[in-house]
């Protein structure tokens, strides 16, 4: 007699079969995939990339000089503002 | 020097997070509050295992995921343009929210990848009893991602539980419970929530009122509508609760954006609710012109209830706000500039004094500085008259979200009542508003933001920010070329959603 072979696949291997399975039936789902790739590459590989640099960080190289960049914008984009006298204060 | 700055990148800039958030509050909306109505929907097949509610919920599970699949990571833009166009903000704030913000990502993303896919793919797959959780876990992961980004933008109108470090430039969170749990952030939240409940309502009945005026579907549409009929009422009915807890809490913060709201130049005491009313637009805070052109209908002691939570109760105006009242003890935006301009220049000569080694002048300076820092935006304005929100587009906003605000509980009561009169198949004239109402729910939602962010001009944090400092230095060609990309991008994926959702839409549910 030959022992009937129960199938009882690791965790990983179920959730694996469950995703491909479910990515095989899909019908919009596919449409909306190549959507969904396509938007995230030209908002990292192009946007991002190239039209929209953090402009702290690559103008400066440390944080205590765009602490210091911050401030001064801070402190002399005010109307009226006068480069104090050294050692003056108001 | 103000004098220097390019106004017209920081307008070009305004204009393109406008575009990006108003693009972004298409997509949300919808994927915030239908979720829960198929979790609902999801659920009563569970119970009554009824082959018909299992349709039902598939169909509306499919139109959730291609609004969902269109509008994921729209809102990844808005941080690139913190970055670029507004980096004196994102320096300014990043201690707040950087950390909490990519924490919520995360959290959101494995919540979302997880119990989505289950969703999804899980009919027959998996136990009812996980697949049922699933979808509510959906439903909650969806909203739980909105949370934190809404705390921020409640705290840049009214930045509470910080302190600013002049050393950094940086303000630092002191209290986490009170910025999360703020009464801004609370009813940032629950307004925000209810409203995409409520518009998700409106999607279903849009769609079903639809396939009633054709005889398609008719079985699905009558019990899709009963549901989210019933999920819109209370919805709407919370949305109006929250929203006048909103507008109190507006009165008290910022007084002046309530003030453009409703076109009131004079303070008054029981001061009225327009009903209607045209806003001149040749109207200044310092000229005499009318407030409006033609009479305005103003419901009497309205808005000073709603401000105070007393009928014959005092509402600053526009005029008091800017000039100040000796009378009514309102220090003006004249007054609070000089203040601001103090702050300012302590801060300026607490940073000379540190860098001269001098931190007897330092600490003297910063003293100077703690004592006007609540000023301290006004110091950069280059008149006082600049506090002035946008009056006529705060007005008319207002008022087209009010308005519809409170046709919806109406829609939602007319398709309740005539279903329990088994009569609404018969009802044209109502399955004809209904199938508009979801553009009425997203014209009212954008309304909505327009309010909440062209009232708080010029502030991009509220009382010690002008978006004129808070920008970056760019030209305005740079950001002109951006903002046409994403024009661009956006009206793409748009078309895209309107393509596949009508297709769906035109297919019906699956028959077996």
């Amino acid at each position: 007699m030959i022992a009937q072979r129960t199938d009882h696949p690791w965790l990983m291997t179920r959730i694996y079969r469950f995703y491909r399975d479910g990515f095989r039936q899909m019908t919009v789902g596919r449409a909306l995939w190549k959507i969904i790739f396509i938007k995230l590459f030209v908002m990292f590989a192009v946007l991002k990339a190239f039209f929209f640099p953090n402009f702290l960080a690559t103008q400066f190289a440390t944080d205590a000089q765009r602490a210091d960049y911050v401030i001064e914008q801070l402190t002399r984009s005010a109307p009226g503002y006068v480069q104090p006298i050294k050692g003056e204060y108001p | 020097m103000i004098e220097n700055l390019d106004l017209g990148m920081v307008n070009w800039a305004r204009a393109q997070f406008a575009l990006t958030a108003m693009y972004h509050w298409m997509f949300v909306p919808l994927t915030l509050g239908i979720s829960w109505i198929i979790a609902f929907y999801h659920t009563i097949y569970v119970r009554t295992g009824s082959e018909e509610w299992k349709r039902l919920t598939k169909f509306w599970m499919k139109l959730f995921g291609i609004n969902f699949a269109i509008g994921v990571a729209t809102g990844i833009i808005l941080e690139f343009e913190f970055g670029t166009n507004w980096s004196n903000y994102s320096w300014m704030v990043g201690d707040i929210f950087g950390a909490p913000l990519a924490v919520e990502g995360i959290v959101a993303f494995f919540i979302e990848a997880t119990f989505f896919a289950v969703m999804f793919f899980g009919w027959n797959r998996v136990s009812k009893g996980f697949h049922l959780f699933s979808t509510w876990m959906v439903a909650v992961g969806s909203n739980l991602s909105a949370v934190w980004i809404l705390v921020a933008n409640a705290w840049m109108q009214n930045p509470v539980g910080q302190v600013f470090n002049p050393d950094t430039a940086r303000f630092e969170m002191q209290s986490f419970f009170e910025v999360a749990l703020s009464p801004f952030a609370v009813n940032k939240f629950t307004h925000t929530t209810s409203t995409s409940m409520m518009i998700g309502a409106l999607f279903v009945i849009s769609i079903s009122s639809w396939y009633l005026l054709r005889g398609r579907h008719v079985l699905m549409a009558k019990r899709s509508i009963v549901v989210a009929a019933a999920l819109g009422l209370i919805a709407s009915i919370f949305t109006i609760v929250n929203g006048d807890e909103a507008a109190y809490e507006i009165a008290k913060v910022q007084p002046m954006k309530l003030a453009a709201f409703e076109g009131l130049y004079e303070g008054q005491t029981n001061a009225g609710l327009v009903a209607f009313g045209i806003v001149n637009p040749d109207k200044k805070v310092y000229n005499d012109q009318p407030a409006f052109t033609g009479p305005a209908l103003h419901i009497p002691g309205l808005l000073s209830l709603m401000a105070n939570r007393s009928f014959g109760s005092y509402v600053p105006g526009i005029k008091e706000l800017v000039y100040g009242s000796a009378e009514h003890n309102i220090l003006g935006a004249v007054q609070r500039k000089a203040l601001g301009q103090k702050a300012v220049a302590n801060l300026d000569a607490y940073r000379q004094a540190k860098k001269a080694g001098d931190e007897a002048a330092a600490e003297v300076q910063l003293a100077a500085f703690n004592e006007n820092k609540a000023h301290l935006g006004y110091g950069y304005l280059a008149k006082p008259e600049e506090a002035v929100p946008p009056v006529a587009l705060s007005f008319n906003a207002f008022h087209v979200m009010v308005i519809l605000g409170c046709l919806f509980p109406l829609i939602f009561i007319g398709y309740l009542y005539f279903s329990f009169k088994q009569s609404l198949e018969r009802k044209k004239w109502l399955l004809g508003l209904g199938t508009i109402t979801y553009v009425l729910g997203m014209i009212a939602g954008q309304a909505g933001w327009i309010v909440a962010e062209v009232g708080r001009q010029p502030w991009a944090i509220q009382d010690l920010l002008p978006v004129t400092i808070a920008r970056t230095n760019l030209t305005t060609a740079t950001v002109q070329t951006t903002f046409f990309m994403f024009l661009v991008l956006f009206t793409l994926l748009l078309i895209a959603e309107i393509c596949i959702m009508v297709k769906q839409i035109n297919i019906g549910p699956e028959e077996n």
